[in-house]
């Protein structure tokens, strides 16, 4: 057992560290308060290589480890959680799925663009009634012969407004529930495709994500990704990966609250003495840390069990479970610690906050995650 | 063309402390890093090369082993080979002897990599701040040199730099192989990629020692081929408050400042 990264691993993420804390933590306040999605850090990223880090090189990824990747969520997370959102919703989320199950025409098309970071890539499973219950999906495919014609629309799809590519599910036949949903590969100028209204959100308020709508959108035969019929295996798979991304996140948002709280109790006195003095506070951050801590090797497990081709769907489940929980309760608490000034959008602790919520909400809500978990545990 | 950079390896002064007892530079736990001025140095190079695919860039470093880190930090950016020159011989060189050493090294490397038509340095490293050993490499290989660059193009057979004067900017042209020494321009340097990152991390760096470099004379190197010597090294005593005169008219300011200094018998 091992608990260090690889020194080129470590080498990417101190390259990665250098690169947020002159381009990504000066402007995530900014893109917070005004909604604006940081595209010009995508095309940074991409021109280091980051954006398709764990795909080989022949598709134009960097040929990294998972490992590795899941380390890139977490560091991108620290500085700014929108810009660690649009990296895995493209990568974990579009990536992977064709990656996984595209032909070789498809991943030649679709993924070298995408892992080059040329192109950014999204996920279209969620509809207005399909939400934890996926399987209610109302958009449609329809066979035309020569092509597929999709009906329908998608919510809450982050990437939305600037991804040139979507993974998008739909209902090829009605009667099989499940078993009658297919994925496609969606390019943003298909005709019949457009994206919709942005969301106004809580947190992750930079991340762009939209509503997806398709009027007789006309999709190519040959953009079918993977079976007929077997896309609901495709979302949960992928969704599965995803999961690992997302508690990272989590990881890198609860760590950067602890830290900046270390920080900022260490200069703010009361009582004639600094704040960090106070039992309450040492114990508190104490308590915080090993949490995030145990999350960490929770989502560290996942991912080298998802490198190492194991069985990691509990896992990942677990991790990311565990781990958002930690980020909402340590960011709660670090503002407290802050007190009214940590209240304010002086300070990035509100924002943490609000950051940490929707953790434990997209690609699976908690809930799921325990339904996964227990599952996994014969529970029934 | 064939570019070569000067690189020098250097402790990230804005992390040192001065110990307060011997009042000497704390040295361990500062990170090591490539000079700043020879960074811009190496993106103005990038930069050539961005228009000239198939210009070479090599870069050079005295130094202990460990500047072979400094090494590939320049190849995970944007340099194509590297060497250090490093030899005990050379302990102690002032800048007179350290230029002298990396002019001849520079014969050495040209044998293997072929004649360089720029020598790009940074203005000055950010630890000695003594802005010599760029023009001094450029007068023992009697090279034009331009000093204090901005943005440097290739024009035929000649490099044009914009060089940053008080009053602006001057716009000069040396016919090359020339030496051009850089100051931080209005740009920052480009950041490394993953590949090349994982390519440096693999490159063998070799080193030349002075048995390498047949036309050296040794007696110009180290400690007994420096002229300067240090002294001793201190920290300056802190200037204590000092009187702010801020009258409300200049007339009245100076008239305050002519009583000061009357008062003190200055004037």
């Amino acid at each position: 057992m091992n608990f260090h990264f690889t020194p080129d691993e470590q080498d990417v993420l101190d390259m990665l560290h250098d690169f947020c804390v002159k381009e990504v933590a000066p402007i995530a306040a900014e893109i917070d308060e005004t909604e604006r999605f940081p595209e010009e850090t995508w095309h940074k990223l991409a021109e280091m290589g980051m954006m398709g880090v764990a795909y080989p090189e022949e598709y134009g990824g960097a040929g990294l480890s998972y490992v590795n990747y899941i380390g890139v969520c977490e560091e991108l997370a620290k500085h700014c959680a929108t810009t660690s959102v649009m990296v895995s919703a493209h990568s974990s989320l579009c990536c992977w799925p064709i990656a996984e199950y595209g032909t070789e025409e498809q991943k030649q098309k679709y993924l070298t663009k995408l892992a080059s970071g040329e192109w950014l890539g999204a996920f279209g499973l969620t509809e207005p009634g399909a939400g934890t219950d996926a399987a209610m999906q109302k958009t449609v495919a329809e066979d035309k012969g020569d092509h597929w014609v999709l009906n329908g629309s998608k919510i809450f799809i982050t990437n939305a407004g600037f991804a040139n590519v979507f993974v998008v599910f739909a209902m090829t036949d009605k009667s099989l529930g499940t078993k009658g949903i297919s994925a496609f590969i969606v390019e943003k100028d298909f005709p019949g495709f457009k994206v919709g209204a942005h969301e106004k959100k809580m947190g992750i308020r930079g991340s762009s994500t939209c509503e997806l709508v398709f009027e007789d959108c006309i999709v190519p035969k040959e953009n079918l990704l993977g079976e007929l019929n077997k896309g609901f295996k495709v979302a949960m798979t992928t969704l599965d990966g995803g999961r690992i991304g997302i508690g990272a996140q989590a990881l890198g948002i609860a760590q950067a609250a602890i830290d900046d709280t270390v920080k900022y109790t260490k200069e703010r006195v009361q009582f004639g003495k600094r704040i960090s003095q106070f039992q309450n506070t040492q114990f508190q951050l104490a308590d915080m840390q090993a949490k995030v801590d145990a999350a960490r090797l929770l989502i560290y497990r996942a991912a080298q069990a998802k490198q190492d081709h194991e069985p990691y769907s509990h896992l990942a489940a677990m991790g990311k479970l565990y781990a958002s929980e930690a980020a909402s309760d340590v960011t709660r608490r670090c503002l407290q610690l802050v007190g009214g000034y940590g209240y304010t959008r002086e300070y990035p602790f509100e924002r943490y906050m609000r950051d940490a919520k929707i953790t434990e909400i997209y690609e699976g809500t908690s809930e799921v995650q325990r339904m996964v978990i227990s599952g996994w545990m014969g529970v029934k | 063309m064939n570019m070569l950079v000067c690189v020098k390896q250097v402790p990230d002064t804005t992390e040192i402390k001065i110990d307060p007892v011997k009042n000497t530079l704390i040295r361990e736990g500062v990170p090591s890093i490539v000079n700043p001025f020879d960074g811009y140095a190496l993106e103005a190079a990038a930069r050539i090369k961005d228009k000239d695919p198939s210009a070479k860039i090599v870069v050079l470093s005295m130094g202990p082993e460990q500047a072979k880190a400094a090494l590939k930090e320049c190849l995970a950016i944007a340099a194509d080979k590297a060497y250090l020159v490093s030899d005990r011989a050379f302990g102690g060189s002032d800048t007179l002897a350290t230029s002298y050493i990396i002019s001849e090294t520079i014969k050495k490397v040209e044998e293997l990599e072929g004649k360089f038509d720029v020598i790009f340095c940074g203005k000055q490293a950010i630890d000695g701040d003594t802005a010599q050993v760029g023009p001094e490499i450029a007068e023992h290989l009697n090279y034009p040199q331009v000093t204090y660059g901005l943005e440097a193009e290739v024009d035929g057979d000649v490099i044009k730099v914009k060089k940053e004067v008080e009053e602006g900017v001057e716009v000069i042209a040396a016919k090359m192989p020339a030496v051009v020494t850089f100051t931080k321009p209005a740009w920052d340097p480009r950041y490394p990629t993953i590949k090349r990152k994982m390519a440096a991390n693999r490159a063998e760096i070799p080193t030349l020692t002075a048995a390498d470099l047949p036309t050296i004379d040794l007696t110009h190197a180290g400690l007994k081929g420096s002229p300067t010597k240090v002294k001793k090294t201190f920290v300056p005593q802190k200037k204590t408050g000092g009187v702010k005169i801020k009258e409300e008219t200049a007339e009245d300011s100076a008239k305050k400042l002519f009583q000061l200094l009357s008062d003190a018998s200055i004037i």
